[in-house]
């Protein structure tokens, strides 16, 4: 018999927002910079983990997500991520760099799935990743990939959703996903969040 | 739901080891490698670092599929095209996709178009079609298309487990019900992108690269694409279609010790291979045949290799055949793939080339010559930047 | 302190992103790649970088690096004695 799982924690980051479950609880001025916005929500949430300041945008704003997200993690959640640009922000600097001097360092960061390496590190996360690359969040795709994860017993509880970061903007709606709760996890739910 | 078998009846590939997954085996069964002087890659460093790089232009790649003059296809494009035809053939899949998926893994996609337009996309507008090629989906629907798949339709860029991911998530939507054939697999082709790249985290050799030596130095780069068509044993069955393999177990995990570099007890490794065991309700001993991940950079082989002697009791037979193709990014796990099938097939382990002395930190050697013998199960390693580790688990059909 | 030495402090700072630490908090003689700064496997590939870009200076050898960038302190007389 197929169990429901539960939406038991939701985080946006958008215009210098925080949302945690819908209510604010972090911003700042609309007119700095992103970097700038991500180093006062590291400080305001007192993240202190000094790797935090080598990372891309994209990286940033997963540890920035993850940590309101949730305090701890059981080591086996799984990361399903999906985004449109990739990881644009670091191409374009590596681009840039390799007319002089390519920096090793972002060029690690030219892969998507870094930001889920650094999350797992963070929070020591043993599990299951998938990153997804689509023009548009996908809700019912999404919700059936992490979903068939928690079925399968692949992973005891998920992080799953929208971790975009391009040269203009950035948006992020991520999710805790666990056996047990009271928002039922649906594609639709995740839609409704999604737009909230 | 989950004994719905996953059966493997389509395979295609092309590396620089062969145009197709014949070609490949002989090349194999013969020990010999593909690598060699990159010369179509318009790069600086071609007497720097040997590659494996397929020895056909984009041009004639795309007068064999047929193309029309103008089309923008990029060449990671060209070879998934190439290599997916053949695997639907095999698969005998040729006029109703509807419920046909394809599920595409790539690193670098269109970079390399991206690397020759970028300065002349200001003056030539005729280019302008191809500033969407940077986009790694883009690559996977130029194949769609061309396949004549317009269904599910997908791309996963985990790096350099991409294709062993890919199949992975084929399985899962077959046993969904979701498809009744996925085309699962990865493309990825050289480019200044990743030879620039590798080489500034100092992980290219300038010789053969050496897997699981001692003295191993780095990895060669190189550019493949191959998929497998995969269904259920039942839709196979009804088709009346030959199954070359079975697909028992597939797992991924993620080492979280270092965004390139894996932990000194290979924890992301082993916890892909005992989940994909486990999956495959198998014991470490049932494996005949392990096709490594192994990189031959030092990091890599000596990280896998501890977390297979912490796995296996006693070490079958082992190989890296990236020593014949390089290392072909997100396409690994899908060539390895095949290779892994083509053991099961002809019952038989390929050799890990230029292997001379055992590491000093290793209890066991690769296998270096090619041989029959007995093979029922093979477990193939794909690990990418990231902490990204997964296995999968093929059986003879 | 000798300006070569602060610099590279500056520099390291800047280059590895070393947000938290301040040009005070670096001693001459600290291991870049102890716990007191806790440098890593990309951070060292970044120091090549650095002494290429802004001191000419090529380290064929990536073994080398680990004897060069043990600190400050050797970084520096390796760019002496190479510059």
């Amino acid at each position: 018999m197929k169990k429901n799982g539960y939406i038991t924690s939701s985080v946006k980051l958008k215009n210098h927002q925080i949302f945690k479950n819908d209510a604010l609880l972090f911003k700042t001025e609309p007119h700095i910079s992103t970097q700038d916005f991500l180093k006062e929500a590291y400080r305001f949430l007192e993240i202190n983990y000094p790797k935090f300041h080598k990372m891309d945008v994209l990286c940033k704003l997963g540890i920035i997500a993850s940590c309101v997200l949730k305090e701890d993690y059981p080591n086996d959640t799984a990361l399903v991520f999906q985004n449109a640009s990739g990881s644009e922000v670091s191409d374009v600097q590596h681009q840039k760099n390799i007319q002089d001097f390519p920096s090793p360092a972002n060029f690690v960061y030219t892969l998507p799935n870094i930001v889920m390496g650094e999350i797992s590190i963070k929070h020591q996360l043993h599990s299951e990743n998938a990153f997804f690359i689509a023009e548009e969040f996908q809700p019912q795709f999404i919700h059936l990939y992490t979903e068939s994860l928690l079925d399968q017993k692949k992973a005891s509880a998920a992080m799953c959703g929208w971790l975009e970061a391009n040269l203009d903007d950035y948006h992020v709606f991520l999710n805790y996903i666990e056996p047990r709760g009271e928002d039922i996890f649906s594609a639709a739910m995740l839609s409704e969040k999604f737009l909230r | 739901m989950s004994s719905r078998k996953i059966v493997v009846t389509g395979m295609g590939m092309l590396s620089a080891i062969g145009k197709n997954v014949e070609e490949n085996f002989n090349a194999l069964t013969q020990s010999k490698s593909g690598i060699g002087e990159i010369e179509f890659l318009d790069t600086l460093h071609r007497k720097d670092f040997p590659g494996g790089e397929i020895k056909w232009s984009n041009v004639e790649l795309a007068d064999f599929l047929d193309l029309p003059k103008i089309h923008y296809f990029t060449r990671a494009a060209l070879l998934g095209a190439y290599a997916a035809k053949q695997a639907l053939q095999q698969a005998n899949l040729t006029t109703d996709f509807k419920q046909v998926g394809f599920i595409n893994g790539t690193s670098v996609g269109g970079m390399d178009t991206t690397e020759k337009l970028y300065s002349k996309f200001k003056n030539k507008s005729e280019n302008f079609p191809f500033i969407k090629a940077q986009h790694p989906g883009f690559t996977t629907n130029e194949i769609a298309n061309y396949l004549g798949i317009n269904g599910t339709v997908s791309t996963i860029s985990t790096a350099c487990s991409s294709g062993a991911n890919a199949m992975m998530m084929g399985a899962r939507l077959l046993k969904q019900n979701r498809l009744k054939q996925v085309v699962v697999g990865a493309t990825d082709c050289l480019s200044k992108f990743t030879l620039n790249g590798f080489h500034s985290l100092r992980i290219l050799s300038s010789e053969l690269c050496k897997p699981f030596d001692e003295y191993r130095n780095g990895l060669n780069l190189g550019e493949a694409a191959a998929y497998l068509v995969i269904e259920t044993e039942e839709e196979a069955q009804r088709r009346g279609q030959p199954i070359l393999a079975y697909l028992e177990g597939y797992a991924n995990a993620n080492d979280a010790y270092h965004q390139t570099a894996s932990s000194a007890t290979g924890e992301g490794s082993f916890l892909a291979m005992q989940n994909a065991l486990q999956e495959a309700e198998l014991l470490p001993k049932q494996i005949d045949y392990i096709n490594a991940h192994g990189t031959a950079t030092p990091n890599n082989d000596l990280s896998e290799g501890i977390a297979i002697q912490r796995l296996f009791d006693k070490i079958p037979p082992i190989s890296s055949t990236k020593a014949f193709t390089g290392h072909t990014l997100a396409a690994a796990g899908a060539i390895e793939a095949v290779y892994s099938i083509l053991g099961l097939q002809h019952q038989c382990v390929f050799p890990n080339l230029n292997f001379k002395e055992q590491m000093a930190d290793l209890k066991f050697s690769p296998q270096t010559t090619f041989k029959e013998q007995k093979v029922e199960y093979v477990l193939s390693n794909s690990f990418g930047f990231g902490g990204n580790c997964s296995s999968l688990i093929f059986s003879k059909a | 302190m000798s300006n070569l030495r602060l610099q590279l402090k500056e520099k390291i700072i800047e280059q590895l992103n070393l947000e938290d630490l301040s040009v005070e908090d670096i001693n001459n003689e600290d291991l870049l790649f102890g716990d007191e700064i806790g440098l890593d496997s990309i951070d060292a590939l970044e120091l090549i970088v650095l002494l290429e870009k802004d001191y000419g200076i090529k380290l064929t050898d990536p073994a080398q690096g680990k004897e060069v960038f043990e600190s400050v302190e050797t970084m520096a007389q390796f760019i002496e004695k190479n510059a």
